[in-house]
């Protein structure tokens, strides 16, 4: 597989440039060919006009290039200074003299960081400039910040590309990674967009619309619609109804607090006796209000980009994480209560998001892993006892008939590829009749062949009854599946579509925030979209 | 599919088998820095182990190590770390001698009432850092090592004389049980010895064991917690329950442990009662890799090395220490350990290679086939 | 308890945010703990609560319980837990004997360390370098450790006169000194059984009679351990591997090195409470000597929240609870029933001050009890006082668990690269 090819990137001093693109466009691999974590097949960096090749992240460093990650590498249980200085307390010692170094970055960019605070205690704007912080204190001029806005709110984010332009002027350049484009309109000086791997093109924010730049970052290119006719009945099968959780975690304090209120937990409720900062003000609602209906035979797909709450509702529908208010109700019973077993053994299957930390017991066998999850239920139990005999023929069975490749059903689950695992887990989830499937990232990792294998299986299933809440990155399976189509964009189910008559472009938009309400598929737009448009009617 | 079968077989053994090869090679090392002959020991042992009286003993030494490593292992499997078996079976004991002493029902009503007040011992204090973790959040195995000591106090405390301590020749005892709680065992004879009654439950512990980790549902919730939590929890598992319950389960077992001994035997119990069992199962579950066909292998092996080795000391032409038996025992453990590790990290690699190459090489196939068939 | 106020100044900070006190809080407590004993000492008659013969004697048991405590502090702060110190405070008792006997006190002394330090080799070895789990690997240094000096024995002390395969020929003595002049006018000043004086004097002339010079270095490598763990590079780093082992390696750190370090050092500590044990506290090996020091002294360090101030005030209590078992008088520990009772009377009030109304009343419930318990009684059984340590170690771990900040990657397995 081929993460990037042919990538052409220029950054001027003094400028803020953006990278956008997609989940699994290549991004990352670029960033970590940049921040010298890995190395390059072919291509060259210069860096001031100089080429260069870096082994380590510390050869990246000592050239200037300093990076502040997404998932924050920060201590909890040290201060800021002691993260800070960690691994080069040459450069100014570990006493006075950082301190002093520290206070005078803090106040040259305006970050407001006070060293001698414990790192748990910030919120997550604050640790964010905490890991500027770092790389400025060994002397970056060159600022690679990978997707920085994802876990922060609008005032935070409005903080954050103050401090941007505060380093511009100090003539750094900084590399901005994102797919939010309304705010990387907001910030940056030059656009650069990758799509699959390869550089699409170059822009400048000024002289171009978010339309164009959506564009750019999908594509055009239609999926092939598949449905025949509509398998949408009126029977709901799961309605949910102001469904609101909480964000726990650093800006609340304990875990054990987490339960409490959050507006409790916002006024500063661990009463610290060391003048820590107070946590973020503004307490994030990681899934806000959401309420909609799935139908017996119908497939609700949820476009987003990851991180703006998926995971939250999934965990909510299945039961591993209550939500902190709203109810759920399934087949028109009152499920909110209900905990994951009993959810699943009256028909709500899952395909888990994350196949090896959820889905699968990786060194068990392929036998026992179609146990997981239905233990409680034919042909793998029968009363107390588990039904070997019954659970391994029932795997030959899937084995077959959903074509998983494996030499056996006594190897090892880690031993089978993404692909045959997640069809494993399909074949699973659909040998119990489900009557809710909750499809997380379903053919995420999975190859081309297996991916038109599970979607089949997907829309039989739907042909019998089946209701489908589809949580998908790939714009593609999302349009082609659905039967309805929304987007979710900050815990809110901010827009929805006609996957009929939707393009990927104007999904893209709402994904990113750019817009909101029912897609309209407007039809005197871009040329291309009303040439394509004439096709896609008539397949209906 | 035959292959495979052949490979797990090897690779499952391989780690007991390094183990015990390294821990012999640095045995016999140790050996001979010591000035002795590195051979002796093991053919002396060996032939201590043919005579049928110290087999008797090995037998009835091995239950009771099976029963306290069965205990160690149901908590392995949960990925909980019951090292507070030692403390949970003397205190068990301790209950089940004073209520053997002072109560007496006919003997079909006796033993289960001992067998569930032994049980019932275990379980509560088991249960105690059981609850501890899943209430508090406190380290299961803080909580078991000071849940030992706070049990040896008790024990003092209960054999006080004017608590229910009787005084028996030298010794400060629980007094001697009613006859309707002693069971007999197998005599084979005055020279021979017995062989403990309870040494079938010993065998009936293994077997349940076996059964309800393997066929049971409650048994693959276990095993799946112990593996992977949050796969456990996606399928439905409540991890707090769990934990709670397999550290009751794991105590009420752990609480038989002494009973062989108990009740086939010194009927009382006294401060010559031996102690550190829970350290030694510790070591015996590891070895037999918390599978109850392993445990007992290991619990005989461990229990030969302990009554085979007193003869050493009066070893003839050349006297060999006895404690080299414990040397042994403590570099079995260690070796255990790491090698256990180590096959099992290559053996996973090793697996994912061999069924990649094996798809690969059937995808090649068929594209061949389509190939010549294209033709 | 008591011994507090002895002990170096504590970390300033103190290792978490929140409901933990600040020093002269702590300090304001520790006022009012002295001033209450001293009023129930009176009240009980039970002067050998405070008496300077017993704050010597806690010192003295204090120190080995101390000591393991700092290993497991050296370890955990780097990510490592280590079960494993009992094995090695018993191969520190072992070598510091062996070579004691042989070549002086101090040789011994350095030989114990090394005896630890051996140890805490194995255990690297088996959690850094193949991950094996850290819990399971230090069981088996144990194990490994009792048999070892057990065989041995054999070959060692069983031949030399007053020697035997369980015990040591004696060692000679590290030699005690006194403050001159000092000691012993507190020494009468407590004779004098006056209100909180003559208790100030027992607690400190406790502290400074019948010192032995290892107990001295014991003492120092308290502070010594929190400046080098929080005022250097060295410490900073270590610390990072048990918080945040990859974010360390992506700042260029060595995890492995310092982790391995972490843990020689760790079973330095061990080794150095075990010799200690042969050395000082008697003068042989005895077989069965550390008798669970090891897992007192990692009670003692989460008693103490990781933070080797708070350590030493666990080993304190730890060794004051000791010392009481051992000076007789169970009229002592009656007495400290009251001083229980009264204490848990305060404890519920501040409860019920921060609003927490259940625990308060549980709280009161259980003094009340107390209180009965000891006016219904005249003494205690002496198993109560053996078990005090671990049931307040328990009760402390129940009641702060989750406040208890332990270093955030402790005990979990690290991987090089592991970060990408």
């Amino acid at each position: 597989m081929v993460a990037n090819h042919d990538i052409h990137l220029t950054v001027r001093k003094g400028t803020v440039h953006a990278l956008v693109g997609e989940n699994g466009a290549g991004k990352s691999t670029l960033m970590k060919i940049l921040y010298g974590m890995q190395k390059p097949d072919e291509g060259t960096i210069a860096v001031d006009g100089e080429q260069v090749a870096f082994g380590s992240p510390a050869d990246a460093i000592a050239r200037g290039i300093g990076m502040v990650h997404q998932h924050f590498m920060l201590a909890d249980n040290l201060t800021v200074l002691e993260n800070t200085v960690l691994g080069s307390e040459k450069l100014h010692g570990i006493g006075g003299g950082a301190r002093r170094k520290i206070k005078e970055i803090s106040e040259r960019y305006g970050l407001g960081v006070r060293p001698d605070v414990l790192v748990e205690s910030l919120g997550v704007a604050d640790r964010q400039r905490v890991e500027i912080l770092k790389v400025l204190y060994r002397g970056a001029r060159t600022l690679i910040l990978d997707e920085p806005t994802a876990v922060l709110v609008p005032q935070e984010v409005d903080a954050l590309f103050a401090n941007l332009r505060e380093l511009k002027s100090e003539g750094l350049a900084v590399i901005f990674i994102s797919h939010k484009l309304g705010e990387v309109l907001s910030v940056a000086d030059e656009i650069t967009v990758i799509r699959r791997g390869t550089t699409v093109g170059t822009a400048v924010p000024a002289e171009t619309t978010p339309r164009q730049l959506a564009e750019m970052m999908v594509g055009s290119e239609l999926p092939t619609p598949e449905t025949a006719e509509s398998t949408v009945t009126d029977r709901p099968v799961i309605e949910v109804e102001g469904l609101t959780v909480y964000a726990a975690g650093a800006s609340l304090g304990e875990v054990g607090e987490a339960s409490d209120t959050a507006a409790t937990a916002a006024s500063g409720g661990t009463g610290t006796l060391l003048g820590d900062t107070p946590p973020g003000a503004d307490v994030r609602r990681v899934l806000d209000d959401v309420t909609f209906t799935i139908h017996a035979g119908e497939v609700m797909g949820i476009a987003g980009v990851e991180g703006n709450g998926q995971t939250e509702l999934i965990d909510a529908l299945i039961g591993t994480k209550g939500a902190d208010s709203g109810t759920l109700r399934f087949l028109g019973e009152d499920i909110t209560p209900w905990p994951t077993r009993r959810r699943r053994e009256h028909g709500v299957g899952y395909i888990p998001e994350d196949r090896h930390r959820q889905g699968l017991l990786l060194e068990a066998p392929l036998w026992e892993n179609r146990i997981l999850g239905h233990v409680t239920e034919k042909p793998n139990a029968k009363g107390f006892w588990l039904d070997p005999k019954g659970a391994q023929a029932d795997t030959r069975r899937i084995v077959e008939e959903y074509d998983v490749r494996t030499p056996g059903i006594d190897v090892t689950a880690a031993s089978l590829s993404g692909g045959n695992q997640q069809k494993l887990i399909v074949g699973r989830e659909m040998s119990h009749s489900p009557k809710f499937l909750i499809a997380a990232h379903p053919t995420r990792g999975v190859d081309v062949g297996a991916q038109a294998q599970i979607w089949d299986r997907i829309r039989e299933a739907r042909r019998e009854g089946l209701a489908v809440l589809l949580i998908s990155a790939d714009l593609d399976e999302l349009i082609g599946l659905s039967d309805t189509l929304r987007v979710i964009y900050n815990g809110r189910l901010v827009a929805d579509a006609d996957p009929a008559t939707v393009t990927p472009e104007e999904l893209g938009s709402a994904m990113t925030g750019a817009a909101a309400g029912h897609l309209e598929h407007d039809e005197s737009g871009a040329a291309e979209g009303a040439t394509e448009a004439a096709p896609e009617d008539e397949a209906r | 599919m035959k292959k495979f079968d052949k490979e797990r077989v090897l690779l499952a053994v391989a780690g007991p088998v390094i183990a015990l090869v390294l821990a012999i090679a640095l045995t016999s090392v140790v050996l001979l820095a010591s000035d002795r002959n590195p051979f002796e020991p093991y053919r002396l042992m060996l032939q201590q182990a043919s005579y049928s009286d110290v087999q008797v003993l090995i037998v009835n030494q091995a239950s009771m190590y099976y029963i306290a490593a069965i205990a160690v292992a149901l908590g392995f499997r949960m990925n909980l770390f019951n090292i507070g078996v030692d403390g949970q079976y003397r205190l068990a004991v301790v209950m089940t001698a004073v209520v053997g002493a002072n109560v007496a029902l006919p003997n079909f009503l006796q033993i289960p009432l001992l067998l569930l007040v032994a049980m019932g011992t275990g379980a509560l204090w088991a249960g105690i850092a059981g609850a501890l973790k899943v209430t508090r959040g406190v380290s299961e195995v803080v909580a078991t090592i000071m849940l030992n000591s706070i049990a040896t106090a008790v024990i003092g405390y209960v054999t006080l004389a004017h608590v229910w301590g009787v005084q028996l020749g030298n010794n400060m005892t629980t007094g001697v049980m009613r006859k309707s709680g002693w069971i007999p065992g197998i005599d084979l004879g005055a020279d021979v010895g017995e062989i403990y009654g309870l040494v079938f439950l010993a065998i009936l512990l293994g077997v349940a064991y076996w059964l309800v980790l393997n066929r049971t549902r409650f048994g693959f919730d276990l095993r799946a917690t112990g593996e992977s939590e949050t796969a456990a929890a996606a399928s439905g598992v409540n991890a707090k329950r769990m934990v709670f319950v397999s550290m009751v389960i794991s105590g009420a077992v752990a609480g038989l442990a002494g009973l062989p001994l108990l009740l086939g035997d010194t009927h009382t119990y006294s401060l010559s009662f031996p102690a550190g069992l829970g350290f030694t199962a510790i070591g015996i579950a590891l070895l037999g890799r918390n599978h109850p066909g392993g445990i007992a292998l290991a619990a005989l092996l461990w229990a030969l090395l302990d009554k085979a080795s007193p003869a050493l000391d009066y070893a003839t032409p050349v006297a060999y220490e006895k404690e080299i038996a414990t040397i042994m025992q403590g570099l079995i453990v260690f070796a255990v350990v790491i090698s256990y590790e180590a096959v099992r990290q290559w053996g996973l690699r090793r697996q994912q290679k061999r069924v990649g190459a094996e798809l690969a090489a059937a995808a090649l196939k068929n594209s061949e086939q389509k190939e010549a068939a294209a033709r | 308890m008591s011994t507090a106020t002895l002990t170096k100044p504590q970390a300033k900070r103190p290792g978490r945010s929140g409901r933990r006190l600040s020093l002269p809080a702590l300090l304001l407590v520790i006022a009012g703990v002295l001033v209450l004993t001293s009023a129930v000492r009176l009240i009980t008659g039970a002067d050998g609560i405070t008496s300077t013969g017993q704050m010597s004697t806690a010192l003295r048991l204090a120190v080995p319980i101390g000591l393991a405590g700092l290993g497991g502090l050296w370890a955990e702060r780097a990510g490592v837990v280590n079960i494993g110190l009992e094995g090695m405070m018993i191969l520190g008792t072992w070598f510091g004997a062996w070579a004691g006997y042989q070549w002086g006190p101090w040789t011994g002394v350095a030989f114990g360390i090394i005896g630890g330090v051996l140890g805490g080799i194995l255990h690297a070895v088996a959690t850094v370098t193949f991950n094996v789990n850290h819990i399971v690997s230090g069981v088996a240094i144990n194990i490994l450790a009792l048999g070892t000096t057990r065989y041995l024995s054999k070959f060692t002390f069983e031949g030399v006169p007053q020697g035997s395969s369980k015990q040591s020929p004696p060692i000679d003595s590290l030699g005690t000194f006194d403050i001159p002049g000092l000691s012993s006018g507190l020494n009468t000043l407590n004779g004098k059984h006056w209100f909180l004086v003559s208790d100030l004097a027992g607690l400190v002339g406790g502290l400074i009679t019948d010192l032995s010079p290892l107990t001295v270095i014991a003492v120092a490598l308290v502070p010594l351990s929190w400046w080098v763990l929080w005022r250097t590079a060295f410490g900073l780093r270590l610390r990072s591997c048990g918080e945040n082992p990859v974010a360390a390696e992506s700042l260029g750190v060595n995890v492995y090195k310092y982790k391995y370090l972490a843990v020689l050092i760790s079973g330095g500590f061990a080794g150095l409470g075990g010799a200690f044990l042969s050395i000082v506290a008697s003068n042989v090996y005895l077989d069965g000597q550390t008798a669970g020091r090891g897992y007192i002294g990692l009670a003692a360090m989460i008693f103490g929240n990781w933070m080797p101030g708070g350590l030493a005030l666990g080993a304190g209590l730890f060794g004051y609870t000791d010392s009481l078992n051992l000076r007789g008088g169970t009229t002592n520990v009656h007495a400290l029933i009251l001083l229980l009772a009264i204490l848990l009377v305060f404890g519920a009030a501040y409860l019920v001050w921060r609003k927490r109304h259940v625990p308060a009343a549980a709280t009161a419930v259980v003094a009340v009890l107390m209180f009965l318990w000891y006016v219904s009684t005249d003494d205690v059984p002496r198993q109560v006082v053996t078990a005090t340590p671990y049931v307040v170690t328990l009760l402390v771990l129940s009641f702060s668990a989750q406040h208890l900040r332990m270093p955030k990657a402790d005990g979990l397995p690290y991987r090089k690269g592991q970060g990408k």
